[in-house]
């Protein structure tokens, strides 16, 4: 039996780690970090865990020491967000590089300036071509779900890539809501022991880490790591398969919302997915053949599927909690109306860059969009592609 | 109750507002009810006005926006009157709790002709006796239990015990003080409209 509780996105994270009970955790334990960190230091206080908790001092260190973690042999976490993972950045594109499967949370949140604390995409929209797994999550559940699947995908020989777990700052990291736990026997029997190939501390076999790597090998390095991204999707869904025997939660490379009579649909990531289910339900009532599809997997993205999923529609407005300050419109936005085009699909698609730096986004907001999709499958016309909603002193 | 329940919290930092919504989550989903209860950040200071959220349902709530149209809203501190729109968006078959001792006239003048419900209770003078301090929060938790009917008096006090044994794990000779303080709110809270 699955245990009923009510936890926050961050105590929902944190308990996941508990329960994973990674070697090492380093962390950096105040702001911009965030709570996670700060509940686990308890379960390593009380005892609960085995994990060496690395208090660093800085954001920086807390991914270096990571690496060092996971290239000796470890299984490595870590949690940030906004301007934490800013500070990582150099270390990011390391631990990638050196096919380490780290596993962070990341709670997404502004990246400043000016100054702000509240959700938006940019942290991970900045990390998008690092190469790492990027999986979102609606809910606080589906975060907590996700941390528990990620060491399954992020240490599988065909992948070998760091994870990283993101969420909606405040609207799910910090709301308090139903949610469903797993045993602790069976998130150890799921997440299994980390068996690495090669590690630094295995005094047969040993090796360098991270030498030089000039123009003979590095662009064949890279090669495999975006071979191990294409790899990626086959594992994640083996993974989530797995996962659904185990606890009857399906998860794909995205969730379909009422899209199979849909004629107008929204593409979002993270909580406005929930937002957006309410409010195709209330267009429904009025006749209006509204649809969601969510993207979970973003990492590898999943650009054929979505095409072909969205190729019956008659209208489509992508969701964008980052701007790419592009003059042409949001990365999922790209993402998507790449993927269509290059797979042959032209359904007029329009682009909204939303909630920026926390600005609430609505049942309202969401419907407006719902009605200009209508609007341009009535006139044919787009306008203007790239649109922001809810912005003041627009329109 | 209604299939969902949507409450707004007005109180100043420091007064418990956030911990009163989270513990009405707790007690709504002790009950058996899908919940979601969450403050709204903002620059944290002690004294500042700060809002803070509930939706309690019988079926998942998928929404995350914060409360714009509420069934009801609770007010920890009734100088927010003055400054803060409490009633904005209430709906008018919902209403509004409010900590003070004003009277019925003064209430009203600044609830811009609210139609709904309109309680008030003096949690100052429950804490100040139950507790022996002012921590507004505990019964202005149960004055809200009682005006929305989420649960009978006794479902919500049973299981207030068991939060309270776990939140004060480490002060348990406060647990008393804040039963009674509960108790004697849900017997003093009182309709004014």
């Amino acid at each position: 039996m699955s245990i009923r509780e009510r936890l926050s996105g961050n105590e929902a994270a944190a308990i996941a780690m508990k329960q994973i009970n990674p070697d090492v955790v380093a962390a950096f334990p105040i702001t911009p970090s965030t709570e996670i960190p700060q509940y686990f230091s308890t379960f390593v206080s009380n005892g609960t865990v085995d994990t060496e908790f690395v208090a660093v001092e800085s954001e920086h260190s807390a991914m270096s020491a990571c690496i060092g973690a996971e290239a000796a042999g470890g299984r490595a976490m870590t949690a940030t967000s906004a301007n934490g993972l800013s500070l990582m950045w150099e270390m990011i594109y390391i631990a990638s590089s050196l096919r380490l499967p780290i596993v962070m949370s990341l709670v997404n949140r502004a990246v400043s300036g000016p100054l702000n604390i509240h959700c938006d995409h940019s942290d991970a929209m900045g990390a998008r071509d690092s190469g790492w797994i990027q999986l979102f999550s609606e809910t606080n559940q589906e975060a907590y779900d996700n941390l528990i699947m990620a060491h399954q995908i992020a240490e599988h020989k065909d992948v070998l890539l760091p994870l990283m777990v993101c969420q909606d700052g405040f609207i799910t990291s910090h709301s308090i809501e139903n949610i469903e736990l797993i045993e602790d026997d069976k998130v150890k029997e799921f997440v299994g022991k980390y068996n690495p190939e090669h590690y630094l501390l295995n005094h047969k076999e040993p090796i360098a880490v991270g030498p030089l790597d000039l123009q003979a090998y590095l662009f064949e390095h890279k090669k495999q790591q975006a071979d191990a991204m294409v790899a990626a999707k086959k594992v994640i869904l083996e993974v989530s398969e797995k996962f659904e025997k185990m606890t009857g939660r399906k998860y794909g490379f995205f969730e379909e919302y009422k899209l199979d009579d849909a004629e107008v649909a929204i593409v979002c990531m993270n909580s406005t997915a929930g937002t957006s289910k309410a409010t195709c339900d209330k267009l429904r009532a009025e006749g209006i053949k509204a649809g969601v599809l969510k993207v979970r997997v973003f990492r590898p993205f999943p650009a054929e599927e979505i095409a072909k999923v969205l190729s019956k529609l008659k209208a489509i407005a992508v969701l964008d909690k980052a701007d790419s300050l592009n003059a042409a419109g949001g990365a999922l936005f790209e993402d998507v109306t790449s993927g269509m085009f290059v797979n042959n699909i032209h359904v007029p698609t329009i682009n909204y860059v939303y909630g920026i730096g926390g600005r609430d986004t609505t049942v309202n907001d969401i419907e407006k969009v719902y009605r200009d999709l209508e609007e341009i499958v009535k006139t044919g016309d787009i306008k203007n592609p790239y649109r922001y909603l809810g912005v003041r002193g627009d329109n | 109750m209604k299939d969902l329940i949507e409450i707004r919290w007005h109180g100043r930092g420091g007064q418990g507002a956030k911990t009163a919504s989270l513990l009405l989550a707790d007690a709504a989903f002790n009950t058996g009810k899908y919940i979601q209860g969450f403050p709204e950040y903002g620059p944290e200071r002690m004294g500042a006005p700060i809002t803070a959220y509930n939706r309690i349902g019988n079926n998942p709530i998928t929404v995350h926006s914060n409360i714009y149209e509420p069934d009801f809203v609770v007010v920890v501190d009734d100088t927010l009157l003055e400054s803060v729109d409490v009633t904005a968006g209430l709906k008018e078959d919902g209403a509004l709790v409010i900590n003070t001792t004003k009277d019925k006239d003064y209430l009203l003048s600044k609830l811009k002709g609210y139609k709904g419900g309109v309680y008030k209770i003096d949690a100052r003078s429950i804490s100040e006796e139950a507790l022996g301090r002012y921590f507004p929060n505990t019964p202005m938790l149960a004055a809200i239990v009682k005006v929305s009917e989420i649960m009978s008096d006794e479902d919500f006090l049973n299981d207030m015990i068991g939060s309270f044994k776990h939140k004060f794990a480490k002060k348990p000779e406060v647990i008393e003080g804040n039963m009674k303080a509960l108790e004697m709110a849900l017997k003093q809270v009182e309709k004014v409209q």
